[in-house]
């Protein structure tokens, strides 16, 4: 590119730059969110983060008790599509799931 | 009425049903109800829809119509699909693997049908329901809990019931 010609400065030439090249914002990714909702038995939400994330025993019931206390929990974070797909499969199980942009 | 099910796990997944025949019949017609509700064409009324469909983006009316145009139809294939392999064992004496996932999943929608038409809170209790038809519609839906927890029970006997 710019390599032949060391000394010549194209300053401006690089400030026009289309901004899709020069400014790809790092992906934010996507966060899936499980709230709490007062029929889902607690055993019945570890069973289905264990099944459908393949969390241990502990680490599913521990989201399960967030969900429980705090009132939601993260139980899965990555691209949009594949948060979507989470999502889709929890509330297959009748799980309450959103998903947003992990900002 | 509460005790009459169990539920217990016998060889290559299998499960056995020892379940009273009223509960059956029961069960029957709570599956004719959740099928009329998921084949009603214009179910956005009904509260309990909103529960068994939620919304994946809550803040973006765009993102989440091309999310259910996606995923609407699926949905709703795989909740018909479970009622009718409940159906098909509801008489049954032994269920297989698919046959009590089924159940499982089943008994969970129909409870989210029945809890989120009763309003129903982490601490509701009978007395919260002096309405006759509300409060027989609660006695149900606590049944159905029970039978899903023993249900799970039966299937993986390491989650417990944390104590809170």
């Amino acid at each position: 590119m710019g390599a032949a010609e060391p000394t010549v400065r194209t300053a401006p030439v690089e400030v026009d730059r289309p901004a899709d090249e020069a400014v790809v914002t790092p992906a934010v990714p996507w966060i899936v969110i499980v709230w709490n909702d007062p029929v889902n038995l607690m055993t019945y939400v570890t069973w289905v983060f264990q099944r459908l994330f393949g969390y241990s025993l502990q680490r599913a019931t521990e989201l399960m008790l967030d969900v429980h206390h705090k009132g939601k929990a993260v139980v899965a974070s990555g691209a949009r599509e594949q948060c979507e797909s989470h999502v889709a499969r929890l509330h297959a199980f009748g799980l309450w799931a959103t998903m947003q942009q992990d900002r | 009425m509460d005790d009459d099910a169990v539920f217990s796990s016998v060889a290559r997944g299998a499960m056995e049903v020892d379940l009273h025949d009223s509960i059956r019949d029961l069960l029957d017609r709570l599956c004719d109800q959740l099928e009329q509700l998921l084949r009603r064409e214009n179910p956005a009324s009904d509260p309990a829809m909103a529960r068994l469909f939620p919304a994946a983006y809550p803040d973006d009316p765009l993102r989440e119509l091309e999310f259910e145009r996606m995923t609407g139809d699926d949905l709703t294939r795989g909740r018909l699909a479970a009622l009718q392999t409940v159906r098909a064992s509801l008489r049954a004496e032994l269920l297989d693997q698919k046959q009590s996932l089924a159940w499982l999943g089943t008994l969970n929608d129909l409870r989210l049908v029945l809890g989120s038409r009763l309003d129903v809170t982490e601490e509701s209790t009978a007395a919260d329901f002096p309405d006759a038809d509300d409060a027989a519609t609660f006695q149900i839906y606590q049944l159905l809990g029970g039978l899903q927890g023993r249900l799970l029970f039966a299937m993986d006997p390491a989650i417990e019931e944390p104590e809170l």
